[in-house]
């Protein structure tokens, strides 16, 4: 009993219990006693907790509120949507809204798309390239802070306005839809809903594993140093541009892969999914989970997703009040989120004993987002 | 030329809607350092306010001018009180502040949706607004000329509060050294309270004036809000000539860009165009030159 609790005591092992539990839900327990509507539900969630994972890393970890992850979700999905929308066309076919609305020719830009292999290197590649070229001319110029959240606000609404404006070739406010395949397989068989639900829950795992790999290594350390003192980790000779554009294109890649693995689950991707509203509610199911923990993000995501489906189509204005309540309620008084909470309540005994806790010091992850003195100064010292 | 007219009045009609939206939003911003993501709620609380005084007076000529001063007041109440109970225990956290009043701004909607229904309502203009006036052979609506008058007297107005009046000089004192400001006798969170009373104000104002050139809707401020903040971004933190500057430089560009591209592919550029330019001028248009780092 003793050695359990004091492995108990380090991190790593709790992560691990969490981890296992996790796994055992996801890929047991979930699949066994949920039906298959159900069951589509969760891999949606799933799909939108791979947003939060990369929400925890560059907000949490680096301290970049990206208020736009709408428009790397939106980059993956649409690729994927309009590779599938060709695929269904067949060879040399033209997807059937373009014949409604647009000229019934393909513009070139799509051509590419007709190749599976093309679509999964794009779903990658495209957002890590915008996220990698923005965010460095953005970060080099130390435009951070509030000034980036703006901006990368302002840039989820170009992409929301671009979608709606170009009808004729992104499907306007309807999106893309109607989707028949997945890459050979039937959209409509159930069984091959189970096993989209089995790979986003096995993508998810393998991100969450990534990001806890990064939050380990130098990488994840000079992450929290340039979140907490930027100007000091430049002087020490980092660059804390390229840290920070690395964790951005990392959160952006993350969010493309969910949005593209959220199209043939769900069936729809439109500018409803991708504008400025649903980029802000990622950062809800974050911020209640706890932004600077590993599992807080995924767990409260899929919480907040849960929550969000049953409220909003039976009662839509308490789903609202409900949404606005969490922002005011847990950032404002909560800010390390339910994490916090229960970080609190675990040390009230460790108080007693005098043994300082030294990972919730270095977790809770609450900066200013500018290089302000006070307690955070001393934490990277802790 | 005719064109080119008719796209610099569309720009500065563009230009002094941006302009009434982020004065105010840049004078808290400015200060101190919250953003304010209810802002264009504020603005869409304006609006009602119109909408609610036609309703009980009747006659659009005399509730208008009655409507931008409750409309004033009635915003700045509510800045008043979203800084009074939360903000102002959050100034060290501004990316926090950004979130929690994006929760104020879901509720504020809401409310608006459960009082006075989804749909959107509208308030008639008044008759001396109606019509154009004739320059030149050129046709201008009037009610887009009285916002652009509307926006300068604004900026007017909040430039000679700020540099003629003791509330002026607190409020630069506070903005521009906190600490000092304390120390010389400044009560700071009074003074934060009265910004954040005239910032919201204008927001209110804003929302008046927005009456006159569509309907009002829940989400009215949501279309203003990221374009707001982009102006303050490029005009620099709190500075009025910079909103100045920029409100109406992203407002013509907009309006010329929209005339050769379409309104979609003319936001984009806008967005391109801000962030090449904070390549140039990472703090904006009109800097306080200091050797702070931040």
């Amino acid at each position: 009993m003793n050695t359990f609790r004091s492995l108990w005591a380090t991190t790593w092992f709790r992560l691990l219990v969490g981890l296992a539990i996790g796994i055992v839900v996801l890929f047991v327990l979930a699949p066994a006693g949920l039906s298959d509507f159900r069951l589509s539900l969760l891999a949606r969630f799933l799909c939108v907790a791979m947003v939060a994972v990369g929400i925890g890393l560059a907000w949490g970890q680096g301290g970049m509120l990206v208020m736009g992850q709408g428009v790397f979700f939106g980059l993956g999905a649409y690729l994927m949507a309009m590779h599938l929308k060709l695929a269904d066309a067949g060879p040399g076919g033209v997807p059937d809204f373009m014949l409604l609305y647009g000229t019934g020719e393909l513009p070139v830009w799509w051509e590419p798309l007709r190749s599976p292999a093309v679509t999964v290197i794009l779903i990658v590649a495209l957002p890590a390239l915008v996220a990698g070229v923005l965010g460095y001319l953005i970060f080099r110029r130390a435009v951070r802070g509030a000034y980036f959240a703006i901006l990368s606000q302002a840039l989820v609404a170009a992409f929301a306005i671009l979608l709606i404006g170009q009808q004729q070739t992104t499907g306007g406010t309807n999106g893309l839809n109607g989707f028949r395949g997945f890459f050979g397989y039937d959209l409509n068989d159930p069984a091959n809903q189970r096993m989209l639900y089995f790979i986003a829950a096995a993508v998810l795992v393998g991100m969450v594993l990534i990001v806890w790999q990064l939050r380990r290594s130098r990488f994840g350390e000079l992450l929290v140093a340039v979140r907490d003192q930027e100007n000091r980790t430049r002087f020490l000779g980092y660059n804390p541009a390229l840290v920070k554009t690395v964790a951005y294109v990392i959160a952006a890649v993350f969010a493309a892969i969910g949005g593209a693995l959220f199209v043939p689950i769900v069936g729809i991707i439109s500018p409803a999914d991708v504008g400025v509203v649903p980029s802000i509610a990622f950062l809800a199911g974050v911020a209640i989970g706890g932004r600077a923990t590993l599992l807080g993000p995924v767990l409260g995501s899929i919480a907040v997703s849960a929550a969000g489906s049953g409220l909003s189509e039976t009662f839509p204005a308490a789903w609202t009040y409900f949404q606005g309540a969490v922002f005011i309620l847990v950032v404002g008084f909560l800010p390390g989120g339910l994490a916090e909470l229960v970080g609190r309540v675990r040390r009230l005994p460790a108080r007693r004993r005098l043994r300082p806790d030294p990972t919730t010091a270095s977790t809770t992850g609450i900066t200013s987002g500018i290089d302000a003195p006070g307690p955070d100064t001393e934490r990277i010292h802790a | 030329m005719e064109v080119i007219a008719a796209q610099l009045f569309a720009g500065a009609s563009i230009g002094s809607v941006l302009l009434l939206a982020a004065l105010g939003l840049s004078l808290t911003f400015g200060q101190m350092g919250v953003i304010n993501m209810a802002h264009g709620e504020f603005m869409m609380a304006g609006a009602y306010t119109a909408f609610v005084l036609r309703g009980l007076i009747g006659d659009p000529n005399i509730s208008l001018p009655l409507a931008l001063v409750v409309g004033f007041g009635v915003g700045g109440l509510l800045g008043l009180i979203l800084h009074r109970s939360l903000l102002s225990r959050m100034h060290n956290r501004p990316l926090d502040t950004l979130l929690v009043t994006w929760g104020v701004a879901l509720v504020l909607q809401q409310l608006a949706r459960d009082i006075f229904g989804a749909p959107n309502v509208d308030v008639p203009a008044p008759t001396w607004l109606a019509g154009p006036i004739t320059v030149f052979g050129i046709g201008f609506p009037k009610a887009r000329v009285f916002i652009i008058v509307l926006a300068v007297a604004a900026v007017v107005g909040i430039s000679l509060v700020l540099t003629r009046t003791a509330l002026g000089r607190r409020i630069r004192a506070v903005s521009q050294n906190r600490d000092l400001a304390e120390v010389s006798g400044i009560s700071s969170p009074r003074t934060d309270d009265l910004t954040f009373f005239i910032g919201s104000g204008i927001a209110g104002l804003a929302g008046v004036a927005l009456t006159l050139l569509g309907s009002v809707g829940p989400t009215l401020g949501q279309n203003y809000i990221v374009d707001a903040f982009l102006v303050v971004v490029v005009g620099g933190l709190g500075r009025v000539k910079g909103a100045v500057i920029a409100a109406f430089g992203l407002g013509v560009l907009q309006a010329f860009v929209e005339l050769s591209l379409g309104a979609s592919l003319a936001k984009v550029l806008v967005l391109l165009a801000v962030v090449a330019f904070l390549q140039i001028r990472p703090q904006g248009l009109v800097t306080i030159r200091t050797r702070s780092l931040a």
